[in-house]
């Protein structure tokens, strides 16, 4: 009775020191950090064919890292004009000079507006024969074809799309306006046409994103396949299935890094050899513009998104494939 | 230790490899288990393990049922038990060391208590030397040796050998069973399933036999 007593009390301090040792955070640090090594040591063995597998989880993050950061770009370069939306105003010819200028106080004064330029059709014609090099054809016409313009930039507030549409509506509606413009419309359609693009660089991401979701599932099953002995030893010796899983866990997570900085380095690659013409192109409209290459941020997208595909590929492998392995 | 209780195996397919097997191994004890091939002794081992579930009677393992036991236990009650194969079942890519290291890696333990212990069960079998080795390099006796450091450096309450002499020669044999004698000495229970009855005979344990699927003599059957 005593001796069972000292059994228990001796069986319940070894579960204590069991648990202890199994929850140091320490110890659990440990082991992962040792799993972890283990595997990438394991990757580097077999170079070749881990270095494949990772070029082309690389290739397939390249592709819409780059199509994405392309479509940045083009979005910073309309972005420079966004804010400038204006609105031309193309007076009726029977609109006298006094009442045009008397026109554009008054607009002068809406709360829309932040300041009108107003364009006589002589200084319109000016500006016109100094820059298009057809003065000598301009003073052959009998008289100045062109209409008196007022040039209105809205206030921040009206330099929206669709508030801009609003007033260049009110202007319409002036009985001296002969026709009224938006110069925002290109700005518009580029960027409906930049959202198109956006939206099939995602869904070439996303099809790209499960093609490598299937190439590391099968990296790892064929791994769990060739290791499918180790599997049933480290079980009958006590294994849990946490324990099995986690080596190829980590082998997806290190896949899913080395095919991050591999997609890094392409989409680098690829733009230094696009920075040369760009600037080239840039330099011939006088535009300072140069490509931006990865932020950071997106480059911890990318990591983030390599780590997310290899653990979710290899849970996938892992699940359909660990529980067919047991001993017999 | 390990209480059958009536239990009955049947494979699918119908074959029944035990039929209301009943016997008690107590704590500290240690016992041959011997019979033809296909007497069902590695059935009853695996039983033991819980490799294999029983379709009828109860197991008893540490005072515990465990014939119902989920699978997500399994692990935790092998892990106190140290298992010797005829085949060794040694992971060829990795050292004499990390082999052995295995149980103890599996139950989380830390790098510095790992090599004490992993050094400590090598030196109980004579391999001391060998750690930095693959097994491949090692000759049959050794690597069984392996196996057998494999299986008690966890300090498992029972020990559970399958045919662990099967290939080694008498000499070899008879170095293999005293070590398994001497982890009885320090209160480990042992059991051994063997057809080496010349070999068993010699040494003073009890024997539970068996004879397609049936204990044929285990006087007493509590041993």
């Amino acid at each position: 009775m005593k001796r069972a007593r000292k059994n228990q009390r001796h069986s319940q301090h070894h579960w204590r020191a069991n648990l202890r040792r199994l929850l140091s955070p320490q110890a659990w640090l440990q082991r992962h950090i040792s799993v972890a090594r283990d595997s990438l040591t394991r990757m580097l063995h077999n170079r070749l064919s881990s270095m494949m597998t990772a070029a082309v989880i690389g290739i397939a993050l390249a592709m819409p890292s780059g199509l994405y950061l392309l479509l940045d770009n083009a979005d910073r370069l309309s972005g420079s004009w966004d804010g400038q939306a204006s609105l031309s105003i193309f007076l009726k010819e029977s609109v006298k000079p006094a009442t045009a200028s008397r026109l554009a106080e008054t607009v002068q004064g809406w709360p829309e507006v932040d300041s009108v330029e107003l364009i006589t059709p002589q200084q319109a014609l000016d500006e016109f024969s100094q820059h298009s090099g057809f003065a000598d054809v301009l003073e052959a016409l009998e008289r100045n074809p062109l209409p008196t313009v007022l040039i209105i930039l809205p206030v921040t507030a009206h330099a929206r799309p669709t508030a801009a549409e609003a007033l260049r509506d009110r202007f319409s509606k002036l009985p001296e306006t002969e026709f009224a413009q938006l110069d925002l419309q290109w700005v518009q359609r580029l960027s409906a046409m930049i959202d198109i693009a956006r939206r099939a660089v995602l869904v070439i991401g996303s099809l790209l994103g499960l093609a490598v979701l299937l190439v590391i599932g099968n990296t790892i099953r064929l791994e769990i396949h060739n290791r499918r002995d180790e599997i049933v030893v480290t079980k009958l010796i006590g294994a849990t299935n946490g324990f099995v899983r986690r080596p190829f866990l980590y082998s997806g997570l290190w896949y899913g890094v080395l095919g991050a900085i591999f997609a890094w380095l392409l989409v680098e690659a690829g733009f230094l050899l696009l920075s040369t013409p760009v600037a080239k192109l840039a330099g011939l409209y006088q535009s300072g513009f140069s490509l931006q290459t990865l932020p950071f941020q997106l480059l911890y997208l990318l990591l983030g998104t390599g780590i997310l595909l290899g653990l979710l590929g290899s849970w996938l492998a892992v699940g359909r494939h660990l529980s067919d392995i047991e001993p017999r | 230790m390990i209480r059958f209780d009536n239990i009955s195996k049947r494979y699918p397919g119908g074959f029944e490899a035990l039929s209301n097997v009943s016997f008690h191994l107590h704590k500290g004890a240690m016992a041959f288990l011997t019979g033809h091939s296909g007497a069902g002794k590695s059935t009853l081992l695996k039983l033991i393990a819980l490799i294999e579930r029983s379709t009828r009677g109860q197991l008893f393992f540490d005072g515990r049922n465990v014939s119902k036991i989920s699978a997500r236990r399994i692990p935790y009650i092998r892990r106190k038990i140290g298992f010797i194969f005829q085949d060794h079942n040694l992971l060829f890519d990795r050292s004499v060391f990390d082999n052995v290291a295995l149980p103890l890696v599996i139950a989380g333990y830390r790098h510095q208590e790992v090599g004490r212990r992993v050094r400590a069960a090598l030196d109980k079998v004579g391999l001391l030397s060998k750690e930095k080795l693959l097994p491949i390099t090692l000759s049959g006796g050794e690597q069984q040796r392996v196996g057998i450091a494999r299986a008690v450096v966890n300090k498992p309450m029972l020990l559970l050998a399958d045919e662990p002499t099967g290939n080694l020669d008498p000499e070899l044999s008879r170095e293999i069973m005293a070590l398994f004698a001497q982890f009885n000495d320090v209160g480990v229970s042992v059991l051994i399933a063997s057809h080496d009855i010349t070999l068993i005979e010699e040494l003073d344990y009890p024997i539970l036999s068996l004879d397609h699927g049936r204990l044929a003599f285990a006087e007493p059957n509590s041993i």
